[in-house]
């Protein structure tokens, strides 16, 4: 609620056609690249490279005249809790996309794989595809020549060979990446710039060695576990879930690596850090979302 | 310097920018409202137009003027331009326009992201249009694009298809943060919650539905892409998945999708019936909690959809009784409605004309939703064109005439001038009429069994559908005499008063500044004492 005695509104700006024109250019480029898949001849990628030089360009202008207005006294309270406001309702939209994912494994797990499996009254894959047997992780198809299957899955090994398991380590590196940049935050409001940007530090190193056991997880999938994206709904899933997530810690990451530069550059004081604090809820919302996906897709 | 609007851009004081830049790099609620508001009617005679080629073909039994696979993307083109290129924008302009002047603030909460959430929408439905010129024609899979009719077997054109609605979710995910920010934020000193006028309570809700079920949508088109281009098998059975399984997330989507196309114009409705009485709304709070149960019903029914699908009966039963749940909070709203007319004095300019034929026929199509809403009664009405009657009751002479009535109400507040009453109430009784010997016809070949979605017909159905189409030539005849109203009035008009409509004083914030509405509406935060009947 406004308590102020009157109220900031900025000025006509630039940057929201530039992005507009920037996504244009995004959704030409991506939708003829995929189109022109491996076709000798096509441009369509450099298309794709611009719009996200013009993405990308557009942003860092718009984040700087934002810190520029804030730098110069400009932003009032209300303004700020408009921000705080918009970025807890943009991280609810995030929650919400990755709620289609889950949603689409609960699904397959409760009902379409066992109903392919022959359970329920009314199920006819038996006759579709004769001796398919549900089970998860599926690692036999039901059309196993065109989705070929997967060697072994991601589950949970046994506990003794626990330290094997990457999302044991990537899981470890997350949560505690959580606390350390808590810690950051603690320093930066009491004032101690040592701490925080010693803590942002850890921070993003924890982040970069998840991307980095993500990434080594991928190639041991391909190369040697036939685990691939065109392996049947258990390949699917697991890639898309937690190539999301992944896609999303990338994401964090670059925010924070900003964040942290500007936080040597001397930016923010202890009661005026809105960017980083953003930047603090959305890596706690990556967090949790791995939790749930560990949970799911590689433990239960 | 808490302080001021941008002192260092004088044009803020005295008004908008010269030239066409204005309007492209405008932060001005007024201006994007209203640039929402021109984006949909023109795309309002685009699909508009889709539909006269729809009814042109089935004007008799026969293949009469284009081909099957012209006339699937036409109804697909259809559905998708009025669903997500004339209802939803426009309600975001009334949103824009109406929601900063009735809780007093200045402008939006956050300006830039609102010129941005209008500018992709044209990018939006731009690449949509141009798929019609690309090879293998425009999508033709259904405005509800089921797998594996939108992936394996879509036309390649699908893939601009697909990035087309994630700029359109992300355009309703940007406005409607927007709004309900400004809600949250941006409220005059003393507007408690319970005290903002029903528009803003509906939008607030809806912008609540719309963040929690675009991103939903986007993970849906997200897998049909994966599915065409990267051979994953969400909905593809012979890898374990289903293609059902579209269907769930589609509707789960889907349904309070409908109810984002309805509820902020139970708001508007709610206004216009109450300044027409000359009484305060009846039951204003039980109003408020009925939009809310609508809302939070409308997550648990998303399978009445598909009750044809091969659901276990469990699930049958479920979203039968969870549908007919929503009929409680929704004749909550119907009769308080007439409630307020009861006993009000009541006059029947256009905007009041319109809100009770609202109220009138969106309940028509309420109850034939009830009928639907019988599980082993819809084995009979599926994809007939019953259906198509239902939702066309509920999103024409429901949303698009809540949407003409808050033209007609405000229009005066937007450009300080009176449209022309004598031509409105024509448009009226023209749309009104059309708008019955349009689709009420539809149950009727919907019950005896015309299947929708198909170009031909049988001999039966020959003379309902003729005149089916000849309400709906002249229904499109009538929306361009609303253009020409429009249009007398910005150019022509009589000056408007302040208050503009004598039962509207007191009503809100709208109402107490001039007409035109200045640039920049308040630059402090008005006092309630201004408003001392509402609520």
């Amino acid at each position: 609620m406004s308590s102020d005695s009157s109220y900031y509104v900025p000025a006509s700006s630039r940057m929201p056609i530039f992005m507009a024109f920037g996504l244009l250019l995004f959704v030409l480029g991506a939708s003829f690249t995929m189109n022109n898949w491996g076709e000798e001849d096509s441009n369509a990628h450099w298309l794709l490279i611009t719009s996200f030089a013009v993405i990308w360009g557009t942003m860092f202008f718009w984040f700087g005249s934002v810190i520029k207005e804030n730098d110069s006294g400009m932003y009032s309270g209300q303004l700020n809790q408009s921000f705080v406001w918009g970025m807890a309702w943009f991280i609810f939209s995030e929650v919400m996309f990755f709620f289609a994912f889950f949603l689409a494994l609960g699904y397959v797990r409760l009902f379409a794989v066992p109903w392919l499996g022959g359970e329920g009254e009314k199920a006819i894959s038996n006759i579709l595809w004769p001796g398919f047997e549900a089970a998860w992780p599926l690692l036999v198809t039901p059309d196993n020549e065109q989705f070929p299957g997967a060697h072994h899955s991601m589950s949970i090994p046994a506990v003794s060979k626990l330290h094997t398991w990457l999302p044991f380590w990537n899981t470890l590196c997350l949560i505690t990446s959580s606390g350390t940049i808590a810690l950051a935050e603690a320093g930066l409001r009491k004032g101690n710039r040592t701490a925080f940007k010693l803590w942002m530090v850890a921070t993003l190193t924890l982040g970069y060695v998840f991307v980095f056991l993500q990434g080594l997880e991928y190639y041991e999938a391909y190369t040697h576990m036939g685990l691939t994206l065109g392996a049947g709904i258990y390949g699917t899933t697991f890639f898309l879930l937690t190539g999301f997530h992944g896609f999303h810690v990338c994401l964090g990451a670059i925010i924070l690596t900003i964040m942290t530069i500007r936080g040597f550059g001397g930016a923010f004081s202890d009661h005026d850090h809105f960017g980083l604090a953003a930047g603090s809820w959305y890596w706690h919302f990556v967090d949790v979302v791995w939790i749930l996906l560990v949970l799911v897709v590689y433990i239960f | 310097m808490s302080a001021v609007i941008d002192s260092h851009h004088d044009d803020h004081h005295h008004g908008p920018a010269k030239g066409f830049s204005r309007w492209l790099y405008t932060t001005n609620h007024k201006d994007i409202g209203s640039m929402y508001l021109w984006f949909s009617l023109v795309m309002l005679f685009i699909g508009g137009a889709m539909a006269m080629v729809i009814r042109a073909e089935l004007f008799e039994p026969g293949s009469q003027i284009v081909s099957p696979e012209f006339y699937n993307q036409m109804v697909t083109n259809h559905g998708l331009i009025m669903v997500f290129g004339v209802i939803m924008p426009a309600f975001v302009g009334f949103a824009n326009w109406m929601i900063p002047m009735q809780i007093g603030a200045p402008d939006m909460a956050l300006p830039r992201l609102n010129n941005l959430s209008f500018w992709i929408l044209p990018v939006a439905f731009g690449i949509l249009l141009s798929t019609f010129f690309m090879e293998g024609g425009a999508p033709n899979f259904g405005w509800t694009f089921y797998a594996p009719l939108s992936t394996e077997y879509a036309p390649p054109t699908v893939t601009f298809f697909i990035f087309s609605v994630h700029i359109m979710g992300a355009s309703s995910i940007m406005g409607s943060i927007n709004i309900i920010t400004t809600i949250l934020n941006m409220r005059a000193p003393g507007m408690t919650l319970m005290k903002m006028p029903l528009f803003v309570w509906s939008w607030f809700i809806t912008a609540y539905l719309l963040i929690a079920v675009m991103p939903v949508l986007a993970g849906a088109v997200t897998m049909m892409l994966m599915d065409i281009h990267a051979g994953t098998s969400f909905f593809k059975a012979g890898g374990g998945g289903d293609p059902v399984l579209f269907q769930h997330i589609f509707w789960f989507f889907g349904h309070p999708e409908v109810y984002i196309m309805i509820l902020p114009a139970f708001g508007i409705v709610s206004h216009i019936i109450e300044t027409f009485s000359r009484k305060p709304i009846f039951g204003y709070s039980s109003m408020v909690y009925a939009i809310a149960s609508i809302a939070l019903l409308s997550f648990v029914v998303w399978a009445h959809h598909m009750f044809t699908v091969g659901m276990p009966i469990a699930g049958e039963l479920f979203f039968m009784y969870s549908t007919m749940l929503i009929a409680i909070p929704t004749g909550v709203k119907v009769f308080n409605w007439l409630s307020t007319m009861f006993k009000g004095s009541l006059t029947f300019e256009t905007p009041m004309l319109f809100a009770i034929a609202f109220v009138a026929l969106f309940t028509i199509g309420g109850l034939s939703g009830i009928m639907l809403a019988i599980a082993p009664a819809d084995f009979q009405y599926h994809d007939t064109y019953f259906v198509v009657a239902h939702f066309h009751y509920v999103l024409v002479p429901g949303a698009l005439f809540s949407l003409l009535a808050a033209a007609y109400y405000w229009i005066p507040k937007w450009t300080g001038k009176m449209y022309d009453e004598t031509l409105g109430k024509v448009h009226f009784w023209m749309s009104f009429i059309s708008v019955n010997l349009t689709f009420f016809p539809m149950h009727f070949v919907g019950l005896a069994g015309m299947p929708r979605r198909i170009p031909d017909y049988a001999m039966q159905f020959a003379d309902w559908n003729m005149m089916v189409s000849v309400g709906a030539f002249l229904f499109g005849i009538s929306q361009l005499l609303f253009l020409f109203i429009v249009l007398k009035c910005i150019y022509n008009g009589k000056a408007a008063t302040t208050e503009v409509w004598e039962g509207a004083k007191d009503r809100g914030f709208e109402w107490t500044v001039d007409s035109p509405a200045p640039y920049h509406t308040f630059s402090s935060p008005p006092s309630m004492e201004s408003l001392k009947s509402s609520s």
